[in-house]
């Protein structure tokens, strides 16, 4: 067992500069092994999923360099979670990008898939503050270049602002280690949870300012208002399937936050007490704006990039209240707000292939009644209303809110911007797949003298094409885990929060990491 | 010293939030680089400032200096290189193509926030 907790990084460090410099020139030999190696990652993150399950923590220690000396990675109920959370997304996500011709785009995609997942993997499985920037790095090197796959200016213009924003917050991430190491003389987590619980409350003013300017950095991969202008243009100017894949990146910031807040500085360390209440009203404005941005959005990918926000609105007010319950809330929340924020990039993907990307009346597209039905789906899922898992993720979170100190303005807000969610949601899917078919509605002519765009040209040949089955299955695929979620609510809330008990009570983990007394 | 440092620190870190918020990337990816050294300069303090120590002990050795925020340094140096290649080839492509190095985006439709 011992080894195999290094795999879901080594396999995808492997595979990327095999796919580049081995079979940079087939395309369909780098399909094979790309899906094939996520396939694997599948697996191997069952395997270790299926071992943390018993509760075990378990310790890799890089070099075999012990602790607080050396890296180690860490493999609790949270990371193997959030492992096969990753590459169960990622699989989905791969074949769509293959299905639909989206990896033959642009050079390297699959290499630099593989990368992505590496730092991806990395960052859910270090127990080292500084690695855990290495990996924020390595997933952010790669996903500059997704971004920007498949090119045209919007999406490079757009590809800037994401890369300037995030090397700011990599920046602000070095700045908050500096003054944490400062002030404690370890980066290691569990040691790092140890000297902060021991520091004189007096001697705590520089480590409030780190722990401040971390929260800050995770809030700004997490999307968290006001540091949240980047996510809109970068995830509606991405390609359809890296956007499904970088629904999975927000999530890295509150994963970041959900563990260094509850082990470092945890709820009841003085230390860092009163953090949470600069959170909970970040994370309820980030909730409005995400729910008004998609009823004010008037182009699909931005519509799905503010339900993103929303989504992380929703699960930030959940890890903000620090609370077991309300933590195991956020966990199932977590899970569900992936799958359908990604199928819903995926949707609009397909929309856009067929008909552009505004919420305009044009003619019916091809296949509309069966994206319809997808949309009508994911729309629900995302919303948070009967019968999928998003329903029964907020229905957990109001009641996880209600012996808080906030009950009142935390239904409020979050029964009052579903409602503006739902409202958004149908007046988008009524334009977009309705109306199209009313006779009473003229559609404006085509212009006849204008010139085809390049864009539009490609877009009618894509169009054109019958709809690849591999694209749908990955599809149908993610909307089949939500039900699955919704119907394996009950054995998937005991996995959270068993998870939970194991974060509330850290001294399991620093144990384990520090003293080699977990087998 | 200490001030010296700090004082450096501090303006790199102005000079470069300044340049920052400017409109067009050229000043802004300078800005990026001038954060970045400040940032190094500061890992590099948060090591504690001594002079003249060996940085592994010794019998013989008065002190030392902490030789793992030099390895953090090293590190950020290497990272915040690489990026800055990556954000000027981005930069570069997207001039070329859009015919204009503004940051922002505002010929776009501009949607909720």
């Amino acid at each position: 067992m011992t080894h195999w907790i290094i795999l879901p990084v080594v396999l995808p460090a492997l595979l990327a500069p095999f796919i580049i410099m081995v079979i940079r020139h087939h395309l369909d030999l780098q399909r094979i092994f790309s899906i094939a190696g996520t396939a694997g990652l599948v697996l191997i993150a069952a395997g270790l999923l299926n071992h943390a399950a018993s509760g075990d923590v378990v310790v890799y220690e890089l070099g075999d360099w012990p602790a607080p000396f050396g890296i180690v990675l860490v493999l609790d109920r949270l990371s193997a979670l959030m492992v096969i959370l990753t590459a169960v997304l990622a699989l989905a996500v791969l074949i769509y990008a293959v299905g639909t011709g989206w990896d033959a785009r642009g050079r390297h995609f699959h290499a630099l898939f593989q990368f992505q997942l590496m730092g991806l993997m990395g960052a859910f499985l270090t127990g080292d503050a500084f690695n855990l920037f290495v990996f924020f790095e390595v997933l952010l090197i790669a996903s500059y270049g997704l971004m920007i796959h498949g090119g045209g200016s919007t999406r490079l213009r757009a590809g800037v602002q994401y890369v300037i924003y995030n090397l700011l917050g990599s920046t602000l991430f070095l700045f908050a280690l500096g003054t944490l190491y400062a002030v404690t003389g370890t980066l290691n987590m569990a040691d790092m949870a140890e000297r902060v619980a021991a520091l004189p409350l007096e001697d705590t003013a520089l480590l409030r300012v780190g722990a401040v300017l971390l929260l800050v950095v995770f809030a700004i991969k997490a999307a968290v208002l006001p540091l949240h202008f980047w996510l809109p243009a970068s995830y509606a100017n991405a390609p359809g399937p890296v956007a499904a894949l970088f629904a999975i990146m927000t999530k890295v910031g509150a994963y970041a936050i959900l563990r260094m807040f509850t082990l470092v500085f945890g709820p009841d360390q003085a230390a860092s007490a009163g953090l949470n209440a600069w959170l909970l009203p970040a994370a309820l404005a980030t909730l409005t704006v995400g729910m008004v941005g998609i009823l004010g959005a008037r182009q699909i990918g931005r519509l799905t990039a503010f339900a993103v926000i929303a989504s992380m609105g929703t699960l930030l007010v959940a890890i903000s209240l620090f609370t077991p319950q309300a933590s195991a809330a956020a966990l199932y929340y977590m899970v569900h707000s992936t799958f359908a924020a990604s199928l819903m990039f995926l949707i609009a993907d397909m929309v856009i292939a067929r008909r552009g990307d505004d919420i305009v009346v044009t003619r019916p597209m091809p296949q509309g009644g069966m994206i319809a039905a997808l949309f009508f789906a994911g729309a629900i899922a995302l919303a948070g209303m009967p019968p999928l898992s998003g329903f029964i993720g907020k229905l957990l979170v109001l009641d996880a809110a209600r012996g808080a100190d906030w009950a009142v303005t935390i239904w409020a807000v979050i029964l009052a911007t579903s409602l503006i969610g739902i409202v958004g949601f149908a007046r988008s899917g009524s334009v977009l797949f309705w109306k199209c078919h009313d006779p009473g509605i003229v559609t404006p002519p085509e212009d006849e003298d204008e010139i085809p765009d390049p864009v539009e040209i490609e877009r009618a040949e894509r169009a054109m094409r019958a709809p690849s089955p591999m694209a749908l299955s990955a599809a149908f695929g993610l909307l089949g885990l939500l039900v699955v979620l919704t119907i394996l609510s009950g054995p998937m809330m005991e996995y959270a929060e068993a998870t939970v008990d194991q974060l509330y009570a850290p001294s399991d983990y620093i144990d384990a990491v520090l003293r080699r007394s977990a087998p | 010293m200490e001030l010296l440092l700090a004082s450096a620190v501090g303006i790199l870190t102005a000079c470069g939030i300044y340049l920052v918020l400017r409109q067009r990337t050229f000043p802004v990816i300078i800005g990026v680089s001038l954060l970045s050294y400040a940032v190094n300069v500061f890992l590099f303090a948060s090591g504690r400032v001594v002079l003249n120590m060996p940085p592994v002990l010794s019998d013989s050795a008065q002190g030392y200096t902490d030789p793992l925020p030099q390895a953090l340094v090293l590190t950020a140096i290497v990272i915040s290189f690489g990026m800055t290649a990556v954000v000027v080839m981005i930069a570069l492509s997207a001039y070329l193509s859009a015919r204009t190095d503004r940051i922002d985006m505002d010929d776009e439709a501009e949607g909720g926030a």
